[in-house]
């Protein structure tokens, strides 16, 4: 037996895995799997579909262009770039309760965050407050690295140069008297961005920090006064600035600016007539960009979206079509058994 | 462009002459000589690394990567990382060279046991073992019964009479029959007498190395006289010392210079029709990207810098993983090949064994085979097991019934024991034959007696009752060990006389003529007196067509001569023989005269054994479409036969056409006959070949009858004019409508530029078999190039892709291995270019959206990661595993064979196809977030389509996409693949989450800048119902496509696929009955390989003035050197130019009758 064992020293091992007889489910697309999944599938969407399209339905979207592409617009004449810290007002009404809370956004068209180079540029090192970085900024925000006096910018780079800096002021016209819509500036950034990825230097009082450094060129007030009404809100933590870094995927975007929480729009904004204050700082006519101003409800499908609503219920009608579809054929030709 | 190559550039003045002298090394070693020792490995320790790296970087797709990272790392142009290529591609070039290392390991390691082996050498008067590599030129070695021979040599003398040796050269020309060298007188003289030997001087000329077996010219100068020298004397490297106990040899050519290493034909890097296509695939994408290129410097809207990144963002098309991924299919897919125990072959111990493990999907593709003979189909044993004596035919065995039994192992055999002579190895099944001999019966002791008297095989008896035949064609052997078991032994010969053992009883027959066998007359008699002084003329003939019945067997006969007239045909016999002209004819007649008459005795047949399961095989083959061609050294009769016996021919054939011309204009005439009578109405010139044969589809080809089957059968020296440049389209054309081809007197070189031939004019994939030496071209030149393992010879082992034991694992290999390596590999392809194509196209649909700014959709580390970890292993998972049905329904339907010979599964319109779905993919994963990210933000209103969210999103729905789509690829869920495919997910939740946390972007922030982004968007309805909408939307389409297909054209594959589910599980045990016509009376596989035997040399005192005229081609040779073709070995009788072929130098005839003089002394 041993011998017999040691001349067939060469014999492969007969296991299931060398010899290929692994145990295995060999699925097959037959009519029987195929044509109920398609209903199911197809029934399933349109459940969704339905729930989504109804829930778009009830969010209340109002979207106000501000450019002053036209002179027959309001902020036609603060759209000339030469005309510096123009003030342009906007009224509006609203028929029913837009119900709260309500979020306020600016818009941009045409805009494109999502530029390679201009996303890259930026120092996440300088962003997350490290002091050595302050002196000299990563090579990613050249051009926007030193200024012609060689001295470094902070924040450094296009992003940061780029910042929005128009300031909105919503009033509700009541009997021909403006009534200051509150608006909540707080948490309207990522939790993450203001607690992890951004922070400022541990140094006190924060201007200390940036001493030897230059505002970003474009920039009117330096990073360390960005909010005067809230000290904390200042630095690389200062909320709009936050929203802003968070550079957007697509040209045509929005970003929240203020949220409507308080007082006596804690519940939504009422009908009426309303009257939108706009500081008119950003020049977006030089590459055909247009601004806007979208108020909004949310839902638990986040913001108004049509489209996710409606591409549920036609590909769950789809499936049901060609479930039937695939149901003629199986029944009319079948499988040829024949060999 | 091998390393051959470059040492034949360094070796600019080529050798005209050879001079060495025996005993001399100093004097040899001035012409430095190469020595014995052989090298096939490429590289040495230093110079592996810049060999290996520069032939690397050959590959395209290698230099491709080199040029992508010379692009990366240019900042102003790089948009990923240069990591990102250069880690794959540093362990691309790291696998691959560790691959190259142990295959030339291997090659050293086989190398140094063939140059370390022992031969006995002659040096400073002492004979000493040496190793073969230290073996020179001119040194005179020692060789002793069964050893190689260790280089090209110069037979000096033997322990035989008459300095001859007995050579098997079935290594190098795979003809199996021994052949005989003899050595000149004058250095047969020294016999083994060292002293004598150690003064030999004798100084050889002759010519330089060079590739012709079956030439050599060259002169001994000895003693102040010269010799001739031809290629009787010579004993090449490769061949086996048989029946000799000893021989003395001087090196003429050692190692790389021997004719067998310069026959070998060069080692081409194979690679295969997937590899090719690959190439030319990668060359297309890198021509659309350079024309992208070109078109964006042009577009005035674009800065130009932004192509370059383009063109780095859109090399993930063809990453290096594929080439990894590629090789390590390969490489599991030749592991299952080694591992199988299905072609393990236990009788000699041998598994299976992928010697190349980069041509393994090719073996699913293969359309021709050309299989060797000898050793491949047969097993090279003759064996007697059929004769009918007298009218009564023996040799079936029946059951009580009446019926004709099979038999197999088991079948009980004869029992010689009553005969002390007996063979112990030859087996018999019918006991009738024993009891007539036992009875005495006068017929069949006439038939056992002739069959003991009428041969040339001489017998060899060491010890008493030990007899061994050295017989010149093994069929012979076979007739006189049967002659020895029933009783008739012979035991003896010398130049007059025979001695036999007949029935225990010695008997000494006068020998006083051989009538030798010649391939005109294809008979051989004897002319003996009996001890009681009877005078009979015994006569075996060889029918070569029975009444058309195509019965090839021996029929024995005989006749009592009368005294008086045998005295005068003696006499006229003798003047024949010294006429000077017209010898030929006048002897012939003389041979006719007297083989008249014959009372006729019965007839033997000789079975040239096949291997196990050869006929189902070629069966089981020519249902997957393949067609086999046998090429072999064989006579035409013989592997006709065999052609038959192994249902390569079929009785049921329309036709079998022999084309056997002698002239160019015969043969072109014999195949224009042949194609005109298979298809009347072909176009007689149409000059280009239709494109393929392969047009007909599955169906037609089920459908024999209509098409007809037809098979040719081509003789060697036909063959060398159809394969010149202006016939060889028409010998293909016609070849290639039959069903079944066979050349026989094949040369090693002739077999190899028939496989060319295909290769050249026929896209299409072939395989060539063989076990010997003389295959070795061949095994080099097809595509994929299968060495029968376990025997002596391991040249074509060597020399071979695939090794394994026996011919009928061929059908697994190519049926089973094949197909699924096929299959895999093309899955493989078509779902690797799928996901790499969607991933890549998703950045092209968002470049219009990003200002064509090459901003990556993904993360940078998902670029990194996708192929190397989120997708690799489910994709790999597939194709180690993926199987359409089991081997046994593999089997069950060779069908499934097909659509791997026509491309199906992975050609330029599958790939496009590919393409076009990962089109219609990437615009659902980049549009449907897209439009569902549009201007939406969170449930608590903060942002949801920033980028790095739109990001995560984006290459979230790619991932579940491509793995729903992989598990619509795949057929065979075992419990790996559906680990694998969840595990990748779940591995790519658990990467992301990990480094998009805070720990790791405290650690480096501007590493993982995505902080965040997973937990504040993947905690959203709706980026989940995104993901859903998306994944079931990219495949819905395929789903339904696939199904529809199905049902209204199944492929063969969807058939057999349907059939296994009805059969649920395992399949029934296939009881199907192979339908082979072996037993069929008339078409067995009875051989008849009968060849001039040594009749001249044993009789040659009495037959001495004849001239050596059309003697065996173990001592003729001709050859028409101007187109280089040189048939070999057994040709005697044909001649290619129609000349007499016994073209010999006068001077060398006057040595081969002195020669014959000097044995006329009865030393014998």
């Amino acid at each position: 037996m041993v011998k017999e064992e040691q001349e067939l020293a060469n014999r492969p091992d007969n296991t299931a895995f060398t010899q290929q007889r692994l145990p295995a489910w060999q699925p097959m697309l037959s009519a029987g799997i195929v044509i109920p999944g398609f209903v199911i599938i197809g029934l399933a969407f349109i459940g969704i579909g339905v729930a989504l399209f109804v829930t778009s339905h009830s969010i209340q979207v109002l979207e106000l262009d501000y450019t002053g592409v036209e002179n027959t617009e309001p902020c036609y004449r603060c759209s000339d770039p030469s005309s510096k810290n123009c003030v342009c007002t906007l009224e509006f009404s609203i028929d029913s309760l837009f119900e709260g809370p309500v979020f306020f956004y600016y818009g941009l068209t045409n805009y494109f965050q999502n530029y390679r180079k201009y996303g890259a540029s930026r120092d996440d090192n300088q962003l997350s407050g490290d002091l050595d970085y302050f002196k000299s900024p990563g090579n990613d925000c050249a051009p926007y690295q030193y200024n012609s006096n060689n001295k470094p910018i902070v924040p450094c780079g296009a992003i940061a140069n780029s910042m929005f800096n128009d300031t909105f002021k919503l009033y509700q016209i009541i009997r021909g008297s403006k009534k200051l819509v509150p608006f909540d500036g707080k948490g309207i950034a990522w939790w993450t961005d203001y607690n992890i990825k951004y922070r400022n230097p541990s140094v006190t009082p924060l201007k200390n920090a940036f001493n030897d450094t230059v505002k970003p060129l474009f920039w009117s007030k330096p990073a360390y006064e960005l909010d005067p009404t809230d000290p904390a809100n200042n630095g690389f933590i200062n909320q709009d600035f936050l929203v802003w870094m968070r550079r957007a995927a697509l040209p045509d975007f929005r970003k929240l600016y203020r949220r409507i929480t308080e007082g006596d729009y804690a519940k939504g904004l009422p009908a009426g007539n309303y009257s939108l204050e706009i500081a008119y700082n950003y020049p977006v006519m030089s590459f055909d960009g247009r601004k806007k101003v979208v108020l909004s409800n949310v839902s638990w499908m986040g913001g108004k979206n049509e489209f996710l609503g409606i591409a549920y219920l036609v590909i769950g009608s789809l499936c049901v079509v060609m479930s039937i579809v695939m149901l003629i054929v199986y029944a009319k030709f079948k499988f040829p058994e024949e060999d | 462009m091998s390393f051959f190559g470059m040492d034949c550039v360094r070796k600019k003045e080529r050798e005209l002459e050879r001079k060495l002298r025996a005993n001399d090394r100093e004097y040899n070693l001035s012409f430095k000589y190469a020595t014995n020792a052989i090298k096939t490995s490429k590289y040495n320790f230093f110079t592996f690394l810049p060999l290996n790296l520069f032939e690397q970087f050959q590959r395209i797709a290698n230099a491709y990567f080199m040029f992508l990272l010379v692009l990366q790392v240019i900042p102003q142009i790089s948009s990923l990382s240069w990591f990102t290529t250069v880690v794959p591609l540093v362990l691309v070039l790291s696998v691959t060279a560790a691959k190259d290392a142990t295959d030339d390991i291997n090659r050293h390691r086989s190398d140094n046991q063939v140059n370390n082996r022992k031969a006995e050498v002659l040096i400073d008067r002492k004979l000493r073992s040496e190793k073969w590599m230290n073996v020179q030129v001119g040194d005179i070695i020692k060789l002793e019964n069964n050893q190689f021979v260790t280089a090209d040599l110069l037979l000096l003398s033997s322990s035989e009479p008459l300095n001859l040796v007995y050579i098997e050269t079935a290594e190098l020309d795979g003809e199996t029959n021994l052949k005989v060298k003899q050595a000149l007188t004058v250095t047969g003289d020294l016999g083994d007498d060292i002293e004598k030997l150690a003064d030999f001087n004798g100084e050889v000329r002759c010519e330089p190395p060079n590739n012709r077996l079956d030439r050599f010219t060259g002169t001994l100068t000895y003693a102040g006289q010269k010799y001739p020298l031809d290629n009787e004397k010579i004993l090449l490297r490769g061949c086996t010392l048989r029946n000799t106990e000893w021989c003395f040899g001087l090196v003429l050519f050692g190692g790389p210079e021997t004719k067998l290493m310069q026959n070998c034909g060069k080692s081409t890097f194979k690679r295969t029709s997937i590899d090719r296509l690959m190439n030319v695939l990668v060359l297309c994408i890198f021509g659309f990207l350079a024309i992208m290129y070109k078109m964006a410097t042009k577009l005035p809207s674009l800065p130009s810098s932004h192509s370059g990144p383009y063109v780095i963002i859109l090399n993930t098309v063809v990453p290096i993983s594929l080439y990894v991924s590629v090789e390590i299919i390969r490489l599991g897919n030749s592991f299952y090949i080694d591992w199988d125990r299905k072609m393990y072959y236990a009788r000699n111990d041998t598994p299976a064994e992928a010697r190349t493990t980069t041509l393994n999907e090719e073996l699913g593709q293969i359309k021709y085979v050309f299989s060797d003979k000898t050793g491949t189909l047969t097993q090279n044993i003759m064996t007697f097991n059929k004769c009918s004596i007298n009218g009564k035919s023996y040799g079936e065995v029946y059951d009580y019934t009446g019926q004709r039994l099979e038999i197999t192992e088991h079948t009980d055999t004869v029992d010689f024991s009553f005969n002390q002579l007996a063979d112990p190895r030859f087996v018999f099944h019918d006991h009738a034959l024993v009891e007539a001999v036992k009875l005495e019966n006068p017929e069949v002791h006439a038939f056992f007696r002739l069959l003991a008297l009428c041969h040339t095989v001489m017998a060899e008896e060491k010890k008493e009752g030990e007899i061994f035949y050295q017989a010149q064609s093994p069929d012979e052997g076979a007739l006189v060990t049967a002659a020895r078991n029933f009783g008739f032994v012979f035991r003896s010969r010398t130049p007059d006389s025979v001695s036999i053992m007949e029935m225990g009883k010695q008997c000494s027959y006068e020998l006083l003529a051989i009538l030798d066998f010649n391939n005109v007359r294809k008979r051989m008699s004897v002319i003996v007196r009996s001890p009681e002084g009877k005078l009979s003329l015994y006569c075996k003939d060889h029918l070569n067509e029975f009444a058309g019945e195509g019965l090839r067997t021996l029929v024995l006969a005989y006749k009592d001569l009368d005294e008086e007239y045998f005295n005068q045909w003696q006499q006229r016999h003798h003047e024949a023989s010294t006429d000077l002209d017209d010898r030929e004819s006048k002897l012939d007649q003389l041979y006719e005269e007297i083989e008249k008459d014959l009372l006729l005795l019965g007839a033997t047949a000789i079975e040239d054994k096949l291997q196990d399961g050869v006929p189902q095989t070629i069966e089981q083959l020519s249902k997957a479409d393949i067609k086999i061609w046998v090429l072999t050294g064989d006579k035409q009769e013989t592997a006709e036969n065999i052609g038959y016996s192994c249902n390569l021919l079929q009785e049921e054939m329309n036709e079998v056409f022999i084309v056997s011309g002698n002239s160019p204009e015969d043969v072109r005439q014999e195949l224009r006959n042949a194609r005109t009578s298979m298809k009347p109405d072909a176009v007689e010139d149409s000059v280009f070949l239709p494109e393929r044969t392969l047009g007909k589809s599955v169906k037609v080809l089920t459908d024999e009858v209509v098409n007809g089957e037809y098979g040719l059968v081509i003789n060697g020296h036909s063959l060398a004019y159809a394969l010149e440049h202006s016939m060889e389209l028409e010998f293909l054309r016609t070849a290639c409508m039959c069903k079944a081809v066979i050349c026989c007197r094949v040369t090693p070189l002739q077999k190899a530029q028939v496989v060319q031939l295909v290769k050249k004019y026929k896209q299409a994939v072939t395989l060539a078999i063989g076990d010997g030496a003389n295959d070795v071209s061949m095994i080099k030149a097809a595509h994929i190039g299968v060495g029968i393992s376990g025997q002596e010879g391991m040249q074509a082992v060597l020399s071979s892709d695939y090794s394994f034991a026996q011919f009928r694992f061929l059908q697994r290999l190519l049926l089973v291995h094949g197909r699924w390596s096929y299959l895999r590999m093309c899955k493989f392809l078509r779902y690797f270019f799928y996901k790499n194509f969607t991933f890549t196209f998703v950045h092209f649909w968002y470049a219009f959206f990003c200002g064509f700014s090459a901003q990556t959709v993904y993360d940078e580390w998902f670029i990194t990661l996708y192929n190397l970890m989120y997708t690799a292993l489910p994709v790999l998972g597939m194709s180690l595993f993926d199987q359409d049905v089991n081997d046994v329904w593999s089997f069950q339907h060779p069908q499934l064979y097909v659509p791997g010979q026509l491309n199906l599964y992975f050609s330029k319109k599958a790939f496009f196809k590919c393409a076009l779905h990962s089109v219609y993919s990437s615009l659902v994963l980049f549009f449907i977030p897209y439009l569902a990210m549009c201007n939406t933000v969170r449930d608590d209103g903060k942002d949801v389509a920033d980028y790095q969210s739109f990001a995560l999103l984006t290459q979230t729905c790619l991932l579940f996409a491509v793995s729903i789509q992989l598990s619509f690829e795949m057929t065979y869920w075992t419990a790996v693949n559906t680990f694998f495919v969840l595990g990748s997910l779940a591995m790519y939740f658990a990467v992301t989450f990990t480094m998009y946390s805070n720990g790791m972007f405290l650690m480096l922030p501007s590493a993982f800048p995505f902080i965040g982004a997973a937990r504040n968007s993947l905690n959203q309805p709706n980026v989940w119902l995104t993901i859903l909408l998306t994944s079931i939307l990219c495949v819905l389409p395929v789903v339904t496509y696939r199904f529809l297909l199905i049902q209204l054209c199944p492929t063969i594959n969807d058939k057999v696929m349907f059939k296994v589910r009805q059969a649920k599980a395992t399949p029934p045990p296939p009881t199907r009955r192979t339908r082979i016509r072996r037993t069929s009376s008339r078409r067995s596989g009875y051989a008849f390989s009968h060849a001039q035997g040594y009749g001249d040399l044993v009789t040659s005192g009495r037959f001495l003035r004849r001239p050596a005229v059309s003697r065996s081609s173990g001592f003729t040779h001709i050859g028409r050197t101007t187109t280089g073709f040189s048939p070999m070995g057994r040709s005697a009788g044909y001649s290619p130019t129609g000349r007499l072929q016994n073209a010999k130098v006068p001077d060398v005839e006057v040595t081969s009758l002195q020669m014959y003089r000097t044995i006329k002394d009865p030393a014998l």
